[in-house]
């Protein structure tokens, strides 16, 4: 009707649109560039054209640390499926008032610091900790079970800090479910399986697989927790990200580790975006 | 009846509980008179004490309250403005700029930091404050941007033409109507970007300088060598101060009901029409 007075406003964005391109197409552009170069010497780069960064990453050493943080990824996503889907799904079903109270207690921990909860559980697994005097008391085990330091300790602590991301996901995809549906389908034969396997499932799928992107993707980047949890025995690609940049200073291997990671990180988004037929993430904010 | 819906209660209690243990240990332990946390030694506050004296640990807090203060302000100027513009503009590159501003929170976290290293060090940007700030603003845009764009969509576009058409300069239409009305996604957007940005390690790590830890950082670094209770001290005060505020949300929630718009929780997942 008025395109004029429409476009008028357009120009607040120019903040966004000069921010964005500065500060993040800029140093995406200039990883890119760096995963090409060649390491110099002593320190820094030298801006000679190589594949060479690349090539590392198909050393065995380098392979089966992506290989084994994807195992870990998909191991961790499995278990925070298997429980953050029914808690998301249960929540929706709950009264209002109980649903915002249930969302106050999700956000505490939430919002408390992810270092606080980590060590929260260095206090758990510790030989002769809260678990093993837990365990020993109750003649389960008879000496400590030296979980710190292990690859379960590293799963645990993944799925209890990614949980959340699903149960958020899964909660406002179930939330907008009609459950008459399911009572609909229940009304007409259907067994509470199958009614939920063909109904609620398929109308809360854009939340489950948003949810499976939130958990699969940081997972292979957390180092802090491999690092705390895990010593130096579990290693991901994000530790080996972190380890080459901050400790072998080889700028552009990491850079071509972060490129690796980022078009997994893409396609991934591009499967969601296939299978769910949405475009942005559900229950991302 | 009552049979169907119990199970499911008390499978959300069990998760509820099983989330809290590792934080109620913490503040259990900081309350311990030996240093060693799988031994009781009695109640004390002697790592309060020590608490309060360690400057370093407070300098750090008040680099962490700064930087997700700042961080989430720029991002709520930068963000609101963008969603605003974004909704009027046609321009071709449009969706390419939507999806990169978006991208800061859809890739792992070490990507940014390892982006931010590299760039940063490449255009001389030190590291410390300003690296940080730049960095955790770049994070936190996403959110508030996000929430606000939701908002304006759900927005009737004829409160805006009204005014136009009585004569309103657009500046004084965004901000006596579109602002107000947008302004719950915009807090809910700067809450969980403080959220982030106060709880950020990895990108912080790569970017913090040698005298301006942030909070996690410090954290981290005391985690892999060795800890001191006194972190134990420090994390249960921050785990009060978040149940305050908690509490002090969901107060102004309950104050506020009947109204229209919702309450500025800034719960993840209250998005969407």
């Amino acid at each position: 009707m008025k395109p004029k007075k429409k476009n008028k406003g357009a120009l607040a964005a120019l903040p966004l649109y000069i921010f964005t391109l500065v500060f993040v197409l800029g140093p995406l552009l200039y990883m890119l560039a760096l995963s090409f170069m060649t390491r110099a010497e002593t320190w820094g780069v030298v801006p000679e054209f190589t594949l060479e960064n690349y090539a590392n990453i198909f050393q065995p050493v380098y392979l089966s640390t992506f290989w084994e943080s994807i195992k870990l990824a998909a191991l961790s996503t499995v278990l925070v499926v298997l429980i953050g889907y029914p808690f998301g799904y249960f929540m929706a079903k709950l009264t209002a008032k109980w649903k915002k109270r249930t969302m106050m207690l999700l956000m505490i921990p939430f919002w408390t610091s992810s270092l606080l909860r980590l060590y929260g559980w260095i206090i758990i697994f510790r030989a002769g900790g809260v678990l093993d005097s837990v365990l020993m008391s109750l003649h389960i085990t008879s000496g400590p079970l030296k979980l710190l330091y292990t690859y379960p300790a590293v799963v645990v602590g993944m799925v209890y800090a990614l949980v959340p991301f699903m149960i958020f996901a899964v909660y406002s995809s179930a939330e907008k479910l009609d459950f008459s549906l399911v009572e609909a389908a229940r009304d007409l034969g259907a067994t509470p399986f199958k009614a939920f396997w063909t109904v609620s499932l398929k109308l809360t799928l854009p939340g489950l697989l948003s949810g499976v992107v939130l958990t699969f993707v940081p997972s292979m980047g957390l180092f802090f927790i491999a690092d705390i949890l895990g010593g130096n025995k579990v290693v991901l690609v994000g530790s080996l990200i972190q380890e080459q940049l901050l400790k072998a200073h080889n700028w552009p291997f990491a850079a071509a580790l972060s490129v690796a990671l980022l078009l997994l990180t893409t396609l991934l988004l591009f499967l969601y975006r296939k299978a769910a037929g949405v475009k942005d993430l559900e229950g991302l904010v | 009846m009552k049979n169907r819906t119990k199970l499911p209660s008390l499978y959300l209690a069990v998760v509820l509980v099983l989330l809290y243990v590792p934080i109620l240990l913490v503040v259990f332990y900081s309350f311990n008179e030996s240093k060693i946390s799988s031994v009781w030694g009695g109640f004390s506050l002697k790592w309060y004490a020590q608490l309060f004296r360690n400057r370093a640990l407070f300098g750090a807090l008040g680099n962490s309250l700064i930087l997700g203060g700042i961080s989430c302000l720029s991002a709520a100027v930068i963000g609101t403005l963008g969603a605003y513009g974004m909704a009027k503009a046609r321009l071709r590159t449009k969706g390419a700029v939507e999806y990169m501003a978006t991208l800061p929170i859809m890739m792992p976290e070490i990507i940014l930091g390892m982006v931010f290293m590299a760039f940063f060090s490449l255009i001389g940007i030190p590291f410390g404050m300003g690296a940080l700030v730049l960095a955790h603003t770049a994070f936190c845009v996403p959110y508030v941007f996000m929430l606000v764009k939701a908002r304006l969509v759900g927005m009737d576009p004829s409160l805006a033409e009204a005014a136009l058409d009585l004569g309103a300069s657009p500046a004084r239409v965004f901000f006596d109507i579109t602002l107000p009305l947008v302004l719950p996604a915009i807090l809910s957007g700067m809450l969980l970007a403080f959220a982030m940005s106060f709880d950020d390690v990895i990108i912080s790590v790569f970017v913090t300088g040698v005298d301006t830890p942030t909070l996690p950082v410090k954290i981290y670094t005391q985690l892999k060598t060795g800890v001191t209770p006194e972190i134990n001290a420090l994390c249960t005060l921050l785990f009060l101060a978040v149940l305050a505020l908690c509490g002090l949300a969901a107060f102004l929630g309950r104050e506020k009901k009947g109204g229209a718009g919702k309450a500025p929780e800034g719960l993840p997942g209250e998005k969407k029409q």
